[in-house]
């Protein structure tokens, strides 16, 4: 047994409102720059639909994920000799089309337009290219069903199902799906990186990509079958989602949670066994494969279990968040979460409860008690459609497990009304879906009225280190101890900034300079993920006269220590 | 100005390759990368690039065996001249075609397609220029001075080869290149200009090939705390409590 801790996520579908907050402040967080534009870390799908990038999920087109092949775990896209044979170009890379064609538009227009008897118009403008263009796909252009008649019926998820599903406004149903990097325990995008630029992180399994290693291969974008890597076109690397390590590291929740209005994200540990991994994504039968997934998870009050944990080096603090975990209780205690495309076989680690609305709102429609488990069940077992469409999304096609979920979140809707109404509450309810009266009750608290701090269990990184964290920073001067610059003081004290030419000009300022350095930023350097790739970048180069500045530099670097 | 041309000249580009290199890898990690284009577009691309790159695997093993490998050590096997000659052409040859045309189609898409248009820098431009002058040099080389003999024939491993190997050997014998003809002259000098531009180019690319996949394992794990290169690149230092060396000076 070799126990590891897992960062995870789950989201609870049924309160999604699709209002888009999370996507928008995650971008403004992370990628607003310029090479990131058609980059959303998170988005927010209308289902059935086609998602972002279009058509993501069909993988016998995109070749994202993992196959069992003779019992053996095989890259879909193909092995490493086929990955550095056709390094040179990428068979299998979406092109910006597939995303979408960032734009913005000419607002000047509307400023400095004459006078004149038509409003003015801002025309749209294409990021890319620079040229006029015509809007016609975006991240989330099918929202709300739009279109669905010509976009939805392309859902590849609707496979075998598609001759049932009407898209008819007034006979179909929907739901939202808000995605993020599923920081996988089988990251196919790792694998797939020539590089070994993309690792998971041994603490909480967050997956990264290191921008010092990533030398822009392009393989992992293949690789992942969620597509949640992404190419910045400006730097040349891949960027992902990054679980907000920084927030994450010092406790408080990612920022795509922190402004969830529906306030459906639960974020938590989970205990795992590493070594079961690789066996359990190779089962053959992909119907298994969500089982397999629950059983490479280890329970946190097994005494076994802490002693191995301790014995791997997880502080007492993080055993002690595993066992409060939201995310464990959803995922193994009362089993209603359920992994995203568990078929893929990376082992995704965002977590999703299916949706109840579809089936509420169908007997709604017909008139019925929609609050009466009986009317509920026995829509859960005729409404086969929807129940179908959400097992080829969270459990290969199984309907059994998604079935199950759906029946415990029709009971407890069902039970809770009783309580809600002074009623006396009816133990057979919960007892139908085998689940004990006390238990429903506590999983209704932690559905409907958990607070912040029981929706997000986030142990801070190891207590003693915290100093050096992203977040935090305030690592103290150990320039009297060997560690740093015996001859500077101040703020360019303790231990020596790396030098690379993002903050070399800052370094020898901050060095020789009277004043405080930095122009607003805590260390002054210059930022080059921030750079359009025109011009020259804030920073890098001296400030005024280039020529001044340049005698200035060489003079004041030899004599600049006191 | 032949001492300066082939002693001088060479061994000032052979210092800012290495210089350069080892420059560019400790203070621009984040910048080390060819910055692909494929995004933008990739029907061309497609059919260019490999063509280009293989292309180029070919032709820098041709330049291996021609210039590394010395005469007397072909001719110690049993491999006669005319023999040799034949195996270099029909080698050459195709590889040579492929990486010109490889360069042509990428050219024509980096200039015809608005995006890739826009995203090539003036290093990108001068770079493309020495390439593209030092292959079709090469090429005009093998094609007018060993098939059709133009200006006479010319053993280039009599002359250019012993040169080169006389750079490294640290014993430079310029008169070798000065007899030359023209072309070898002229590709010889622009190589070495390339490789002085080298490191500064997204040719870097070249060093970065990841042969190493072959050999890892798939799932790279690694600690928050583990930051290789803490002195230099553009990743911070590691930092925390445990300085096994605290103590004061």
């Amino acid at each position: 047994m070799r126990v590891m801790a897992q960062m995870a996520m789950v989201m609870n579908l049924d309160k999604c409102i699709g209002c888009h907050t999370c996507s928008v402040t995650c971008k403004q967080a992370w990628t607003n720059r310029a090479g990131t534009e058609y980059v959303w870390f998170n988005n927010v799908e209308t289902r059935p639909g086609l998602g972002y990038p279009r058509g993501y999920e069909d993988q016998d087109e995109w070749q994202g994920g993992w196959v069992v092949q003779g019992g053996r775990l095989r890259l879909r896209a193909g092995g490493r000799l086929k990955k550095l044979l056709t390094i040179f170009s990428n068979p299998k890379m979406p092109s910006i089309q597939d995303y979408y064609e960032p734009w913005t538009y000419d607002y000047e227009t509307l400023l400095n337009a004459p006078a004149q008897k038509n409003f003015p118009v801002a025309r749209p403008f294409s990021l890319i290219s620079g040229k006029p263009v015509n809007i016609s796909w975006s991240a989330n252009w099918d929202d709300d069903l739009g279109g669905s008649r010509e976009h939805a019926v392309k859902d590849v998820m609707l496979k075998g199902i598609e001759d049932k599903v009407r898209m008819e406004f007034e006979q179909t149903f929907m739901f939202y799906l808000p995605r993020i990097c599923e920081h996988c325990l089988n990251p196919s995008c790792a694998a797939s990186c020539p590089s070994g630029a993309i690792y998971k992180r041994e603490e909480d399994g967050i997956v990264l990509v290191d921008q010092d290693r990533c030398r822009g291969w392009r393989m992992c974008i293949t690789g992942c079958p969620y597509k949640k890597v992404y190419f910045n076109h400006k730097t040349g690397k891949a960027e992902k989602c990054t679980f907000c390590y920084p927030r994450v590291e010092v406790g408080i929740p990612t920022v795509c949670s922190e402004t969830c209005v529906g306030r459906l994200r639960y974020i938590g540990l989970v205990l795992y066994d590493a070594d079961k991994v690789l066996e359990a994504a190779t089962v053959e039968d992909d119907h298994d494969l969500y089982q397999a997934q629950l059983d490479v998870f280890l329970d946190p009050e097994d005494p076994e279990v802490r002693r191995e944990a301790e014995r791997a080096g997880i502080p007492g603090d993080w055993v002690e968040a595993a066992r409060r975990s939201p995310v464990k209780r959803l995922i193994l205690d009362y089993k209603v979460a359920l992994p995203l495309h568990p078929e893929y076989r990376t082992m995704p680690m965002v977590w999703y409860i299916p949706p109840l609305s579809p089936v509420v709102d169908i007997i709604k429609e017909t008139g019925h008690d929609a609050e009466n488990h009986d009317n509920l069940f026995g829509a859960i077992d005729a409404l086969r459609i929807p129940v179908e469409y959400l097992a080829n999304l969270f459990t290969a096609g199984d309907v059994v497990p998604v079935d199950g979920v759906l029946r415990k979140l029709a009971a407890m809707r069902s039970y809770m009304r009783d309580i809600n109404l002074g009623r006396d509450p009816r133990d057979e309810i919960p007892e139908s879906v085998g689940m004990a009266g006390e238990e429903m009750y506590e999983m209704f608290r932690l559905l409907a009225l958990a607070k912040y701090d029981e929706r997000y269990v986030i142990p801070t990184a190891h207590a003693e280190q915290a100093h050096s964290l992203e977040e935090l920073a305030t690592e103290c001067a150990v320039s009297d101890y060997g560690g740093g610059q015996n001859d500077v003081f101040g703020e360019g004290s303790g231990m020596p900034t790396p030098v690379a030419v993002e903050n070399f000009q800052m370094l020898q300022q901050r060095q020789t300079g009277d004043d405080l350095v930095g122009g607003g930023d805590k260390r002054g350097r210059v930022n080059l993920l921030n750079w359009d790739g025109r011009g020259m970048p804030a920073g890098l180069f001296p400030e005024g006269e280039r020529v001044g500045t340049a005698d200035g530099a060489a003079g004041t670097l030899e004599d600049g220590s006191p | 100005m032949s001492t300066f041309l082939w002693v001088i000249f060479p061994y000032i580009c052979l210092a800012l390759f290495v210089g350069g290199h080892v420059w560019r890898y400790r203070y621009d990690k984040f910048g080390w990368t060819t910055r692909s284009s494929q995004l933008y577009e990739d029907r061309l691309l497609r059919i260019g690039s490999p063509l280009f790159h293989f292309g180029m695997l070919g032709v820098v093993l041709g330049h291996v065996m021609g210039l590394v490998v010395p005469q007397a050590a072909t001719d110690a096997v049993g491999l006669s001249r005319s023999a040799y000659h034949t195996i270099a052409l029909v080698g050459g040859i195709p590889a040579g075609i492929a990486a010109v045309a490889g360069l042509a189609i990428l050219v024509y898409r980096r200039r015809t397609t608005g995006p890739v248009f826009s995203a090539t820098t003036t290093n990108d431009k001068v770079m493309y220029l020495v390439l593209g002058s030092v292959i079709v040099l090469g090429i005009w080389n093998t094609i007018a001075g060993s098939v059709f003999h133009f200006g006479g024939e010319y053993n280039y491993r009599d002359g250019v080869s012993p040169w080169f190997r006389s750079i490294f050997a640290l014993d430079p014998q310029p008169e070798l290149m000065a007899q030359a003809p023209f072309g070898f002259q002229a590709h010889a000098f622009l190589a070495f200009l390339l490789f002085a531009m080298w490191p500064f180019t997204r040719l870097v690319h070249v060093f970065s090939a990841p042969l190493g996949y072959l050999t890892r394992p798939y799932l790279v794990y690694r600690s928050r705390d583990e930051r290789p290169g803490a002195t230099s690149g553009s990743r911070p230092p590691r930092r925390g409590w445990e300085r096994p060396e605290l103590q004061r000076k």
